[in-house]
């Protein structure tokens, strides 16, 4: 009796330990559960959030937007008219950016990347370039200022600015070329080599040919990120208003972000120009956010052939 | 056989040349960065033979346009530091967040999805974003606080916060997705669940990679400048409320440079403003650089 009561007893502690970890598991299982939950919501908030910013962008700005918005310049000290002035010349800040930045970075990105042999050397070439990454717009800003504006003597225009510009696209363009060349296998350039072509043929005739798409992804993304930058252009290229297209380098220049800064915040009626302020935030959108869907869809192509 | 051994020679030499002209063309990050500083410091010592270092740096008072001006720049650290501080307080948390959804929860096709979604927010201009909190969110926060100005430090960190995410989130998706498979296989064979797996392999794992994410992350937010310039407040105080208007270092330099003088005492002051700010995001960016080559995960053993 005694021996069935204790074997009972067992049995019974077995099975609370069982349901003990039975519920222990539910526990973890309901940990990860609520964990989970919350990745998908942070995922969720960003989206949301930019959701909530087009959405107002687009329902207070789509109404200001028409032919003579687009095509006009501005009228009656910046209260009526459109905004011509201001695309070309963030057309021509974001090109002329490139046209810098390119060239330099897809260079440097060579050496970086066919050339150099780690050491101290590399080291000290990439803290440069990370470090100018992080260097902020507003201090590119006083730099472009200082040095291209005043030292240089170029004065507040297109080439200043252009040149700002570059400077502060150029990390962007180093780190996506780079990553072009990367990709390019090392058999390309084994096969080549062995070939007898030297590293300059095997780099301009393989490497690069091969690198071409992703550099050109990393391209439009800089001429997207120099399009909606402002700080760096406030003292170096832009103006409040200028009544003519421009028709050189050494002039001054209406562009879309700092149009947008100076109406929201300076201009003669605030609210009255409401609709304006909108209207050039939706076309600065648009531009960017269609030239990186351009990038985006490219490079998703680009990554399913390979 | 000579013929064929001096072309070899040329070829070499042309080789040489070419590698040199690469090498140079690399240095222009170096030799710029170098410009910066230079430059920087030329227009903002002047203003040190008018102000002390220490005055400048501890100064209550930014009155660069009264007579007799006052140079004191700790209001607009302060700023700079406790928008940079709160908006870190909200992205750190939402951006590392995203990045273990992407890298470890999300199916594929939502990653296709959230990606581009992640991508685009860090591609919104700053000018956009500071206009958004500017003409939506400061009338918003008015009304639900109930407070004088929706222009304020709550205001400007919330936009930076939201500026940040981005690259907080894709870097430290690249430094989760790179910690190795056999690491996590393993947790997951003795039992752990998924969310076990995470909290004790993978973060650890990748904590350096998500540390200097959230350094370069504070670096942008400290260093961003339509945001706070138009959404901040501009009030050059010490802020005793999340709710107080601030003036943070890029919001002076912005805002003032257009006004001041030529090489007067307050455009030297706005360029030594410019090379503390520098100072700060220089000093981010090295201890990023620091962490991430010091705690390099290299393989499964160093862990």
């Amino acid at each position: 009796m005694a021996i069935g009561i204790r074997k009972n007893n067992q049995q019974s502690t077995i099975i609370n330990q069982q349901s003990n970890m039975n519920s222990l598991l539910r526990r973890r299982k309901l940990i990860q559960v609520t964990i989970f939950g919350l990745f998908r919501l942070s995922a969720a908030i960003n989206g949301i959030a930019l959701l909530v910013v087009v959405y107002f962008l687009v329902a207070r700005g789509w109404r200001a937007i028409n032919w003579t918005f687009l095509t006009q310049p501005p009228m009656d000290s910046m209260t009526k008219g459109g905004i011509l002035p201001c695309i070309v010349g963030t057309l021509c800040l974001s090109l002329g950016a490139i046209l810098v930045a390119l060239p330099i970075g897809v260079a440097s990105a060579i050496y970086l990347n066919e050339y150099a042999r780690p050491g101290r050397l590399l080291r000290a070439i990439r803290i440069g370039i990370n470090n100018l990454a992080g260097v902020p717009s507003v201090v590119f800003g006083l730099f472009g200022l200082a040095f291209f504006v005043v030292w240089l003597k170029m004065g507040v225009s297109i080439l200043a600015g252009s040149l700002t510009l570059g400077v502060l696209t150029l990390p962007v363009i180093i780190g996506s070329s780079e990553e072009a060349l990367r990709s390019v296998p090392d058999t390309y350039r084994e096969a080549s080599l062995g070939l007898g072509a030297t590293k300059w043929q095997t780099i301009y005739r393989v490497v690069l040919p091969a690198a071409l798409p992703g550099i050109l992804t990393g391209a439009i993304l800089g001429i997207s990120r120099a399009a909606g930058e402002t700080a760096p252009i406030m003292f170096t290229a832009a103006v409040f208003y200028t009544p003519s297209l421009p028709t050189s380098v050494f002039d001054e220049i209406m562009a879309l972000p700092y149009h947008i800064y100076v109406l929201a915040t300076a201009g003669t009626e605030i609210e009255a120009t409401r609709h304006l302020q909108y209207g050039t935030a939706l076309v600065l959108i648009v531009l960017v956010f269609g030239l990186n869907l351009i990038a985006i869809i490219y490079r998703a192509r680009l990554q399913r052939r390979m | 056989m000579r013929k064929n051994k001096q072309t070899g020679k040329g070829r070499q030499r042309k080789e040489r040349i070419i590698r040199f002209f690469f090498f140079s063309v690399a240095l222009t990050s170096i030799t710029i960065l170098t410009l910066i500083v230079v430059f920087l410091f030329w227009e903002g010592l002047p203003i040190f033979s008018k102000v002390s270092v220490y005055d400048f740096l501890f100064g209550r008072y930014w009155y660069p346009t009264d007579e007799p001006p006052d140079f004191g720049i700790f209001p607009l650290i302060v700023a700079s530091l406790a928008v940079t501080a709160m908006s870190a307080v909200i992205s750190i948390p939402l951006g590392v967040m995203t990045a273990l959804y992407l890298a470890e929860s999300a199916s594929a096709r939502l990653r296709e999805w959230v990606k581009p979604i992640v991508e685009l927010l860090a591609a919104l201009p700053s000018v956009v974003i500071g206009f958004f909190g500017m003409v939506i969110v400061a009338p918003f926060l008015q009304e639900i606080f109930n407070i004088p100005t929706g222009l304020n430090l709550f205001n400007a960190s919330l936009m930076l916060a939201f500026m940040s995410v981005p690259t907080i989130c894709s870097i430290s998706e690249d430094a989760i997705y790179s910690v190795p498979l056999e690491l996590k296989e393993a947790s997951l064979a003795l039992g752990a669940t998924q969310w076990e797996t995470i909290a004790r392999v993978i973060l650890p794992a990748s904590l350096s990679g998500i540390s200097t994410a959230i350094i370069l992350g504070m670096s942008r937010a400290i260093g961003e400048t339509m945001v706070v310039l138009m959404i901040a407040g501009g009030a050059a105080q010490l802020p005793s409320s999340i709710f107080d208007p601030v003036r943070p270092m890029p919001a002076s330099i912005a805002a003032e440079m257009a006004e001041a003088p030529f090489r007067s005492d307050h455009y030297y002051a706005l360029f030594a403003t410019g090379v503390v700010l520098f100072a700060f995001t220089l000093l981010f960016n090295l201890v990023s650089e620091h962490i991430s080559n010091k705690y390099r995960q290299v393989g499964a053993a160093t862990l």
